[in-house]
């Protein structure tokens, strides 16, 4: 018996969510007397990959196949499949982002293992095994019962602490029997947005709305996010309007974010926005209408023009950061 | 070539949801159901392909797996203008046993393309799709926010962490699509409604498969505390708060 959790690398580097996942998985083995074995496909050198031990996992799998250089779901659920066989896995865990999101219930039907989707917390119990996640669209929870013997959980980013711990960790070489044959995706063009911080693996998020006015007045909210480490972000009638890019579009059909910090200014707060910035540690809230429902989901507001309010806060910002 | 669009019948995002039986079920009284919306946007970016004939696309069927009652959610696509839809009479406890009947419906009629949206508002779980894929053993793309056809090859676009990318995969295929796939879901004209009435819904029985999930309770999201104001003049006091109370900054 073991947990697997499979930790993807960015060019070779992990980062933050690869290490959340980590912590996640050993405290999910402590409660089942067990240990977590961290699965890295991709080429790694072995130095980052000492590092999953860092967090908990004892031992360290390092998949480095060709085949598996491009995403192709379906060779990447059959290399995942036969290696949590191989470690006699019971729970599997992996990240709830775009590649986790497309090979967890692939992978839930192979082994027929039942998923446990966006978890952001420990399972509730382990006999019977019960996660706690969102349902509809954050306007209620769940408490689930996975029924089946090997159950997968997809972790959500950022929402787990990093738990490092003093720890030796083995890495071996991994092989599975997946030929290229059967990876039927071919990639032929890759855009990568670089040098800019990605909005999900931001703790700080500096947010736009209706607010905001026009496409003009985002370098006050602009210079915020970059005083404060943060990414920008915008409401949908923001990214509609084209005032911003629509990867900045946080919200229920856009991102799905849940930094630290999440700063709203000149966003009401529409449900549907709340749906997918609700599970921020801490919302910050600027409108100038004092009725707004985003001081409902809000732990600080100010009731405020944003064209006002903006430069002022951002004054007060260096000024604090200067200190 | 033919599409299936799968749709989920969900209440409204703005429905305040409450609970019954022990806060084990959803409670319908005064729910307004709608079109899952990324199922819509899946439909809308279908009925476009289908529009266009260089694609290939000859028809959209919408696939649904639920009661009876869901039908007027099934009708509203059909007005939307897809051309027939299926009805799998299950009202089934979990993804999985959804994903089971779609793939059944999938193998018996065969289509070549398979849409669904990335997610579902009620349960969110953004398996379905996937599964679905997993059970024919046919390719899927995940997050996917642009599809069309160049002589006769599928050209994707898919999200990845901080970028895109453009790939193809051959037919059949599942692709679970996001936002960026149509710019607005098309909504339903007079002359769409007046056809749907005559436009058939299939219903078919399921085949028996086991739900692995169950939802043991539904609970309210936890109070947040009340929002403390701070002087739109004074915003030096909100720093302060945040680098001390929240300690986040």
């Amino acid at each position: 018996m073991s947990v697997l959790v499979f930790t993807e690398n960015w060019e070779g580097k992990f980062k933050k969510l690869s290490f959340e996942l980590v912590s996640y998985a050993t405290k999910v083995a402590e409660m089942l007397g067990t240990t977590a074995t961290a699965l890295s496909i991709g080429n790694v050198a072995d130095e980052e990959l000492s590092k999953l031990g860092n967090y908990g996992a004892k031992k360290i799998v390092n998949l480095n196949s060709e085949v598996l250089n491009i995403l192709d779901s379906q060779a990447y659920t059959a290399a995942i499949a036969e290696i949590a066989k191989k470690e006699g896995a019971t729970v599997i865990v992996i990240a709830n982002n775009n590649m986790g999101k497309s090979i967890a219930p692939r992978l839930s039907v192979k082994l027929k293992a039942a998923v446990g989707s966006g978890v952001s917390k420990l399972p509730v119990s382990t006999e019977p095994f019960v996660v706690y996640k969102k349902a509809f669209s954050g306007n209620a929870f769940a408490n689930v019962a996975l029924k089946t013997e090997v159950k997968i959980l997809t972790l959500m980013q950022n929402s787990f602490d990093l738990a490092e711990t003093a720890n030796e960790a083995t890495i071996e070489a991994g092989s599975v029997n997946v030929d290229g044959s059967m990876v039927k995706t071919v990639v032929t063009d890759v855009q990568k947005q670089t040098g800019k911080l990605l909005l999900t693996d931001a703790e700080i998020v500096v947010a736009g709305g209706r607010g905001m006015k026009s496409a003009d007045n985002w370098a006050p909210l602009e210079e915020l996010a970059n005083i404060l480490g943060g990414a920008t972000a915008c409401s949908r009638p923001v990214s509609d309007e084209g005032w911003r890019p629509h990867e900045e579009h946080t919200g229920q059909t856009g991102k799905i974010v849940a930094p630290n910090l999440y700063i709203a200014i000149g966003i009401s707060g529409a449900t549907q926005h709340l749906a997918g910035v609700s599970a921020s540690k801490f919302i910050v809230a600027i409108n100038s209408d004092k009725d707004a429902p985003i001081f409902e989901a809000a732990q600080y507001g100010i009731v405020g023009d944003a064209a006002k309010v903006l430069p002022k806060l951002v004054e007060a910002v260096k000024e604090a950061k200067a200190k | 070539m033919k599409v299936l669009v799968c749709i989920s019948n969900v209440p409204d995002t703005t429905t305040k949801v409450k609970f019954a039986e022990n806060n084990t079920k959803l409670d319908p009284a005064g729910v307004q159901w709608v079109i899952n919306p990324w199922d819509e946007l899946a439909l809308t970016r279908a009925l476009e392909l289908k529009d266009n004939s260089s694609t290939g696309v000859k028809s959209v069927t919408v696939a649904h797996v639920g009661p009876a009652t869901a039908e007027p959610t099934i009708r509203k696509a059909l007005a939307i203008g897809a051309d027939d839809a299926i009805r799998v009479n299950l009202e089934a406890t979990d993804a999985y046993q959804v994903a089971a009947q779609i793939a059944e419906v999938v193998k018996t009629e065969q289509y070549d393309i398979i849409l669904c949206g990335i997610e579902s508002s009620d349960f969110n779980g953004s398996t379905v799709g996937s599964m679905i894929a997993e059970f024919i053993e046919c390719s899927s793309v995940s997050a996917v926010s642009g599809i069309n056809f160049d002589n006769g090859q599928s050209v994707i676009t898919r999200e990845i962490d901080g970028g895109k990318e453009t790939l193809s995969v051959p037919t059949p295929f599942v692709a679970i699509v996001q936002k960026g796939i149509a710019k607005e879901p098309r909504i339903a004209a007079m002359r769409g409604i007046m056809q749907a009435r005559t436009k058939q819904i299939k219903v078919v029985e399921p085949i028996a498969v086991d739900a692995l999930t169950e939802v043991v309770s539904f609970e309210p999201p936890q109070p947040r505390a009340k929002c403390v104001f701070v002087d739109a003049e004074n915003p030096n006091q909100l720093v302060d708060l945040l680098q001390n109370e929240a300690k986040v900054i």
